[in-house]
């Protein structure tokens, strides 16, 4: 069985001593949470790090899910099964769920964290564009405190976030507005794998017109997909069938998907837009079930 | 010919004394963990070894410095060819009469060859001093592709095999009339041609592949766990190899957590750890990790396909192969040696063929070494792959129903036993009797109607068929050996003073049932209750010599020979009952667990009586020896030819192309059903490998020879969700030369299911898309890409 | 560094490497080896055991990370003799061929019935995707599971 090179480890007791931790190590030691990403990375020894900081006793201070200042916050360590399970998140963003339903399996799911998924920053991770679309902001607390950042800037590049060598993400806060609908859609080839491709999608709409809308594709781009031109076709304008159709062929042609073993790249600018469609679809008609 | 519906068996079947759903004695140890598989085998002063493999598919070695790991603290040895080549094993025999390198010494000739071997105090610093060995290559060109390699200027793989000059494994080799066959095309009325390939995909059993290797340096012992499918084999090809005794050779099997084909071959990984505790002195573990797995042991398949059809007077009439095998780079498939490639001249399928012509030829590549059998007996599966898609593309240009075809097509009855154009005698069979069934469970008409609203709706259904015959139970010493041996099996049955048996077999599980299966055929055939039958297996030191389990060959060869010793120690009973009773042995008849006496029933001896008799102070039949034991070596007249009709109906999202399988419908008919429980769920696993081979099982490499699918992220495997609730049924026709008229099955299901998928496929398709072909597996992206007029190979 | 694991209700601690993968904790443990490991990308589900009850890979854990939690294994399902339910289940129903799954297998349903003791068809495949049968085709895994349900409260009355 493969196995990882030697390393130092150690348990944080706190965020900030966590933090110290890895201002200490000098950019030589990891965060490890659920350990779902990085364990097996570090199995194949893509992965090396000197030294591993365990977050997992910090749950009373880095996992929840609750309803504050018109936001929802989500704490780092929230685990998936968590977000699958949360009243509060099916009841304002559903999405979470249709992507929490299809992100790897069961098991996997009980101990991988929102925190992880999104510092991985695999473009074809689920949860960034869920996040994405619903226009979260993330927190980052560093030796020097806390910063708050959108998820456009949160992604710098592939595998790349605007987490510091020496800083914690801890928490993800989702607007609270009205008229929210919100819908995840993806296709893989076998349950528990990663996308071909997959789309979020928010809506909030008020008196019959999209007041604002959030898209975002997973896994075509070397990065998560922010799908900005649809967001603005969509700003402003009644839901339909054309629209949605529109919005589609913006993903198709603004993704930049590139051919691999999941699929050439035609067929995964075809699926970005099957499956920027099916969750504008469904994010729509959520939304006005809410209203009516 | 019942359709058997009943899932939860009756109290009476339950412990049925002989054939019937017997629960598995085996069960005890594995539903407890207590199961001992060989990472469970601890030994004292064991090292683990590991393997350092070619990150090139293709180069030469120019320097391998061993210095760095060798100072790694735990490390014990690091043993590269050169090492090897003092000891004579730096080379091994391949299956097939080729040789393969145990550790590369001149050139890599696959990504994933074993280039050095660690011995350590753990896995954990084994696998660290793996990094630190520095191996210097100089890259060549590598030859992926099979067709590129017969190309005139494709670089030669094997230079180290005198008077290679080409990278041909072995001359063309043809089967069946070919003018016959010309003449049959001639006058045909409707041709049909496809292009197709059965892609390389691996067994993958949950188990990976390891060895324990323990030599005893004072005594010359060597001491061997190993989870493989034939330990007496291995036993052989070790004794050749290290210029052992055989008898100073024990491998012991214990648990085997899977294998379909993949633990039949020797690995180089093995001798690596026999070498490795011959050098150390101690024991050596090595077990490979799951990458290992898929990037260098046995694949299966590999097969390019020209195939061509022809029918006359609505009836298939000729069919033509032409096919390129892929090897990889040293030729290790496993195959009965009068037989060059394998079993797939069965193409002829289930039809009476007026005539048929086979071509194969075999090239090496810059891939992993293999074509070893996945749940497939020496290439039918992809024989009946070719055949089955070919008569659905007859029939798709013939107009015809795809079932109607076939009903009109297949060997009748009455021509039992049927000599096949390419030379085969099927013995038995009533094909469509078991198709009828096979439709009556679909409710195909049903599914036709079914099939035509959802068209008008714009939805993409499909149903599939396919009809296979197999040859599986090699087999008879006049046809095929391997490497020399005859594929024969022996048993060995004592019946102890007390009445409790024990049966030693050369069939080796891995995972088959056989310490309950084989129970029922001594049980069934002296009337002993099969909890009291011990089943001995996976020893060398203790079991009778045969060839070990693979190709369905259990039942068929080691289920014969433990019948035939059992019915030889039941005549021998009747001796001894005979004097028993104070009477002559051709007055006694005999029910299931007693000689009675004809016309005076009362009169009988149990056969628990007559044990203890046997082993008794009494006096024995004249001229007769006490104790009641026999021992036989089977030698199978022929093959057994289990058959199946099978269909499968898929729905696809018009969208985005995912294939679902909705329902598989699987009429077997592998004869006599010894335990219908253990048949059913081998059914079932087959099936379901079948679904993923079909669906997303595939070993692709990239321009450079580098595998794309080295871990279970990439070679996908079906899990629960991908497969349905499988609606079974059977015909029986029992084998009339198998003594229980058994035949296999544990392959039948992953041979007949992949055509029949692909066709429903293809079947939901063809009208509203034009597709007229589309390769395996049909993963999303390969189905769009055929739905938009551009069926691409995979790889 | 030192590693104290609670196993099935059974202090065991080891001086090990941070690196040291649960599986290879728990295997080292003389008698647990029925947790087995399939795969090294947390893909196969051979290696699931229980943490505080919630089924987890150990395959992709560290030991260091298990420190104050407990761990069940396959060795705990079996009380006094007495077979769990699911274990039985998996006896009735032909739910393994060569056994290497099952330890998984067994611990990802048992937790699944404490938590939903009467699943779906549905939610018991959901439940086991995770994990990789390679002979059963699963049928009849799912036919265990739902024995099990069926027998739990009849077992628990005989408890």
């Amino acid at each position: 069985m493969q196995t990882p090179a030697p390393f130092q480890y150690e348990r944080a007791t706190s965020v900030d001593g966590a933090i110290a931790a890895l201002v200490a190590h000098d950019g030589d030691a990891r965060i490890i949470a659920g350990g779902h990403s990085l364990i097996p990375m570090m199995k194949l020894r893509l992965a090396s790090p000197e030294h591993l900081i365990d977050i997992n006793d910090l749950e009373h201070e880095l996992a929840y899910i609750a309803e504050r200042d018109g936001e929802i916050r989500i704490g780092a360590l929230t685990r998936h099964v968590d977000l699958l399970g949360s009243d509060l998140l099916a009841r304002h963003y559903p999405l979470f769920a249709d992507a929490e339903e299809v992100i790897a399996d069961p098991v996997v799911r009980n101990r991988g964290t929102i925190g992880g998924s999104l510092c991985q920053a695999d473009a074809a991770e689920d949860l960034s564009a869920v996040c994405a679309a619903v226009k979260a902001r993330v927190v980052i607390r560093g030796r020097d405190g806390e910063r708050t950042v959108s998820m456009e800037d949160f992604h710098v590049g592939p595998y790349q976030t605007a987490v510091g060598d020496d800083e914690i993400l801890t928490e993800v806060r989702l607007p609270l507005r009205s008229g929210a609908g919100s819908a995840h859609f993806k296709t893989e080839r076998r349950a528990g794998d990663w996308a071909i491709a997959a789309a979020s999608a928010a809506v909030w709409i008020e008196g019959g017109t999209i007041a604002d809308a959030g898209v975002a594709l997973s896994a075509v781009g070397t990065t998560t997909i922010h799908l900005a031109r649809a967001e603005e076709l969509l700003r402003g304008a009644a839901p339909s069938d054309e629209l949605f159709a529109q919005a589609a062929q913006i993903a198709s042609e603004d993704c930049s998907p590139s051919a691999d073993a999941r699929g050439p790249v035609d067929y995964k600018r075809h699926l970005a837009s099957v499956m920027t469609r099916r969750a504008l679809r469904r994010a729509s008609a959520r939304a006005l079930a809410m209203e009516a | 010919m019942a359709v058997t519906e009943e899932n939860l068996p009756s109290p009476r079947q339950e412990r049925p004394i002989g054939f019937g759903r017997l629960k598995r004695k085996e069960d005890a140890r594995f539903i407890r963990g207590q199961g001992t598989y060989l990472d469970d085998i601890r030994l004292p002063g064991m090292l683990h070894g590991a393997l350092l493999r070619s990150p090139y598919a293709h180069a030469r070695i120019v320097s391998i410095d061993t210095s760095e790991a060798l100072a790694l603290p735990g490390v014990a040895a690091v043993v590269t060819a050169k090492d090897l080549e003092t000891l004579g094993l730096a080379w091994m025999p391949t299956i097939s009469y080729d040789t393969q390198a145990v550790l590369a010494g001149d050139k890599v000739r696959f990504q994933g060859q074993e280039v050095a071997f660690v011995i350590a105090e753990t896995e954990y610093i084994a696998r660290d001093a793996l990094g630190l060995i520095d191996v210097e290559y100089e890259p060549l060109d590598a030859v992926v592709d099979a067709r590129r390699a017969l190309h005139e200027d494709a670089p030669l793989i094997r230079d180290d095999k005198e008077g290679q000059v080409d990278n041909v494994a072995s001359p063309t080799w043809e089967a069946g009339d070919q003018e016959a066959t010309d003449r049959a095309f001639a006058e045909a009325d409707v041709v049909v041609s496809r292009d197709m390939i059965y892609p390389r995909c691996h067994p993958a059993p949950l188990e990976t592949c390891g060895m324990i290797a323990d030599f005893n340096p004072e005594t010359g012992q060597l001491d061997i766990y190993n989870g493989n499918q034939a330990p007496n084999v291995h036993r052989t090809v070790y004794a050749h190899v290290a210029g052992l005794a055989e008898h100073m050779i024990r491998i012991r099997c214990n648990d085997i957590g899977g294998g379909f084909g993949n633990k039949v071959p020797v690995y180089p990984g093995y001798v690596c750890a026999i070498a490795g505790s011959i050098v150390a002195g101690v024991p050596v573990k090595w077990i490979e990790d799951r990458t290992e797995n898929l990037v260098s042991t046995g694949f299966a398949r590999d097969y390019i396909m020209r195939g061509e059809m022809c029918a006359k007077d609505g009836r298939i009439t000729g069919l033509r192969v032409d096919v390129i095998a892929d090897h990889g780079a040293f030729d290790s498939t496993a195959q009965p040696t009068k037989f060059p490639a394998g079993f797939f001249h069965i193409c002829c399928g289930s039809y009476d063929l007026q005539a048929a012509h086979v071509k194969v030829k075999a090239v090496y590549t810059n891939k992993a070494p293999g074509g070893v059998a996945y749940r497939c007996s020496f290439r039918i599966t992809e024989a009946v792959y070719l055949v089955e898609r070919m008569v659905n593309a007859l029939a798709l240009e013939m107009g015809a129903d795809q079932i109607d075809l076939r009903m009109r097509s297949f060997i009748a009855p009455e021509q039992f036993p049927y000599e096949t154009t390419t030379g085969w005698t099927f013995d038995s069979g009533n094909y469509a009797e078991t198709m009828k069934v096979a439709m009556e469970i679909a409710g195909y008409d049903d599914l036709l109607r079914e099939q035509a609203d959802k068209r008008e709706r714009g939805e993409l259904m499909g149903i599939g068929v396919s009809f296979f015959t197999e040859g599986v139970g090699a087999g008879p010493r006049k046809h095929m050996d391997i490497l020399g041996l005859s594929m024969n099996d022996g048993a060995d049955l004592r019946v102890h003073p007390s009445g409790k048996a024990m049966v030693s077999i050369s069939a080796q599980t891995q995972g088959q049932g056989h310490e309950t299966t084989f129970a029922q055929i001594v049980a069934e055939e002296l009337g002993l209750p099969p909890e009291d039958i011990e089943v001995r297996h996976g020893d060398t030191d203790r079991t009778p010599y045969g060839l070990g389990t693979y190709g369905s060959r259990s039942t068929p060869v080691s289920g014969a020979a433990v019948g035939v010793v059992s019915r030889k120690v039941r005549d021998r009973a009747r001796l001894i009952a005979a004097t028993m009773l104070e009477t002559r042995p051709e007055d006694l008849a005999w029910e299931k667990g007693r000689w009675y006496v004809r016309g005076d029933p009362e009169q009988g001896a149990m056969i628990e009586e007559i044990a203890r008799y046997a082993y008794s102070g009494e006096p024995m039949p004249e001229g007769m020896e006490g104790g009641l034991d026999a021992q036989v070596i089977y030698d199978p007249p022929n093959l057994t030819y289990p058959y199946g009709a099978y269909i499968a109906v898929v729905d696809i999202d018009p969208d985005t192309a995912q294939v679902t399988v909705r329902r598989f419908i699987a009429v077997d008919d592998c004869g006599v059903r010894i335990n219908p429980m253990i048949v059913e769920g081998q059914i079932h696993g087959g099936l379901a490998e079948g679904i993923g081979i079909a669906l997303m099982e595939v070993i692709t490499f990239d321009a450079e020879g580098n595998c794309l699918n080295s871990s279970f992220m990439d070679y996908l495997i079906p899990t629960a969700l991908e497969v349905p609730e499988f609606e079974l049924g059977e015909t029986v026709t029992p084998c009339p030369h198998h003594p229980l008229g058994a035949k296999g099955v544990g392959e039948s299901p992953n041979v007949g299911s992949p055509p029949a998928i692909v066709n429903a496929v293809i079947d939901a398709l063809h009208q509203t898309h034009g597709v007229t072909h589309v390769d395996m597996p049909c993963t999303p992206a390969r189905v769009w890409a055929a739905m938009q007029g551009r069926p691409e190979p995979p790889q | 560094m030192q590693v104290t694991l609670t196993i099935n209700g059974r202090e065991v601690s080891r001086d090990v490497e941070p690196r040291q993968l649960l599986v290879h904790f728990i295997r080292d443990t003389p008698g647990l080896t029925g947790t087995h490991w399939g795969c090294d990308t947390s893909n196969c589900g051979a290696c699931v055991v229980l943490m505080d009850g919630t089924p987890i890979k150990s395959c992709t854990t560290l030991a260091a990370m298990c420190v104050g939690h407990e761990i069940a294994t396959v060795e705990s399902l079996e009380v006094d003799g007495e077979l769990d339910p699911i274990q039985q289940g998996f006896h009735e129903m032909h739910a393994l061929h060569c056994g290497f799954c099952t330890p998984g297998m067994l611990m990802t349903t048992r937790a699944l019935l404490n938590e939903n003791p009467r699943p779906t068809d549905q939610e018991i495949r959901t439940a086991i995707s995770g994990a990789i049968c390679r002979c059963t085709g699963y049928q009849n895994i799912v036919a265990a599971v739902r024995w099990a349900a069926e027998h739990e409260a009849a077992f628990q009355q005989e408890i």
